[in-house]
């Protein structure tokens, strides 16, 4: 076994995380930020929850400790807003799939594309790396 | 004595699950993708492994944000299919093996890995569809499973090194269980995706194979690959392949290939599967 190369300087590491174009990597500090955006999606897990959710969206939201900014993008379904506020997508999913969206269509409103050009795209490959993988390094 | 025979990897695509509860697993759009499971379904009935260690993890199901645990271990007898939001997926219940997994859970925590035992838990679709793809339909899952759930989605997760060294301690401390009992390990999820932000879609075919190609024979090269690398290269949700080094660990120094299969795409995500065999 050779020597790990062991994560030494944290500030790097997580600097490195930000350098991702179109990318929100959901650290420590975006789910300390996100908290109660995520623990509301988990709550509607439970069908009585989506129940009254559904019924009043905004009432439901005003039971939960999120920003008024926070609580808009909700109720508009913006959901990279609701990334750069600490949503996390797993969390996030719960709320698209109470509204009965697929995955995949949920996930291209997040792109530059229509549903059918995202679908299109992944039948064709997916989105390529190219360019893709630096802000920094313009790679 | 209980002795690892066999690894597999297998992404855990939700949509996975759908084709086979909706039986629409020979249409035009999964049939390529679950004909690459043939074989392994053929070769886990001549197999017939008592227990399947099943490396996976959990999607806001069973956990939430109140606790992050970065390696837990199913020690309990039964887990039902978590309700995901659709209701529960209609799938056998999933026997566990509370006896082996407490021997692991003992053995890692004396071998300085810190795990967290889980009781009682849900199973979501990180679990259940690997079992769906390597055993199909049956009324009663084949083989008992011990659920080993990684924390993916918070950063910072667990480093390769960290999950490969886990999975040699997973194989020493199968290899000190009396009983004899065949034991596979299954790592799940990947390959490359990215499920969130304007970069959705990514998928990286050229990437994914090389990652395969690394699984196989005597290279640790695998175990190596910084977080920063998966988030560039796969997408951010392609770091779930770090759960494939736990399986790879647990083989030893040196893996056979009997299977192999890639596919792009399923849903948002490229679809990787292998199946190795410790070579002494």
């Amino acid at each position: 076994m050779t020597q790990a190369p062991a994560i030494r300087d944290i500030h790097a590491y997580l600097a490195e995380l930000e350098d991702i174009p179109g990318t929100r990597v959901y650290t420590a500090a975006r789910a300390r930020k996100g908290y109660h955006i995520n623990q509301f999606a988990m709550s509607l897990m439970t069908p009585e929850n989506r129940a009254r959710f559904r019924a009043d969206e905004a009432a439901y939201l005003d039971e939960w400790p999120i920003s008024a900014e926070a609580k808009a993008a909700l109720l508009a379904r913006d959901y990279n807003a609701l990334l750069d506020m600490g949503g996390n997508i797993y969390f996030l999913s719960k709320l698209f799939s109470s509204d009965g969206i697929p995955f995949a269509e949920a996930v291209s409103t997040m792109t530059d594309m229509t549903w059918p050009e995202y679908r299109q795209m992944m039948l064709d490959g997916g989105r390529s790396p190219e360019g893709q993988r630096s802000i920094k390094g313009g790679y | 004595m209980a002795r690892i025979t066999a690894g597999v990897g297998s992404s855990h695509v939700p949509l996975l699950g759908v084709a086979v509860d909706q039986g629409k697993t020979r249409d035009d759009y999964f049939g390529p993708i679950f004909a690459g499971y043939d074989w392994t379904r053929e070769w886990e009935k001549a197999e017939k492994p008592d227990v399947v260690i099943l490396v996976f993890n959990d999607h806001a199901s069973a956990f939430d944000m109140k606790i992050v645990p970065t390696f837990a271990i199913g020690c309990g007898d039964h887990y039902k299919p978590a309700d995901e939001g659709w209701g529960p997926r209609k799938v056998p219940d999933v026997e566990g093996h509370a006896d082996l997994a407490w021997h692991i859970a003992q053995s890692l925590i004396l071998d300085d890995f810190d795990m967290t035992i889980i009781n009682e838990m849900d199973v979501d679709h990180g679990l259940t569809v690997p079992l769906s793809m390597m055993f199909g339909t049956p009324d009663k899952w084949p083989a008992k499973v011990v659920p080993l759930a990684v924390n993916v989605v918070t950063y910072p997760v667990p480093s390769g090194n960290r999950c490969w060294a886990l999975g040699e301690a997973i194989r020493r401390a199968v290899e000190s269980f009396p009983e004899d009992l065949n034991v596979q390990i299954w790592g799940t999820g990947g390959m490359s995706h990215q499920l969130q932000g304007p970069r959705a879609g990514l998928l990286n075919r050229e990437w994914d194979n090389a990652f395969l190609d690394m699984l196989v024979g005597d290279s640790d090269a695998a175990r190596w690959i910084p977080h920063i690398e998966y988030l560039r290269e796969t997408g951010s949700e392609g770091i779930e392949m770090v759960m494939w080094l736990i399986m790879r660990g647990a083989l030893g120094p040196k893996t056979r290939l009997l299977h192999r299969h890639y596919h792009i795409p399923c849903s948002n995500t490229a679809i990787g599967h292998i199946v190795l065999e410790p070579e002494d």
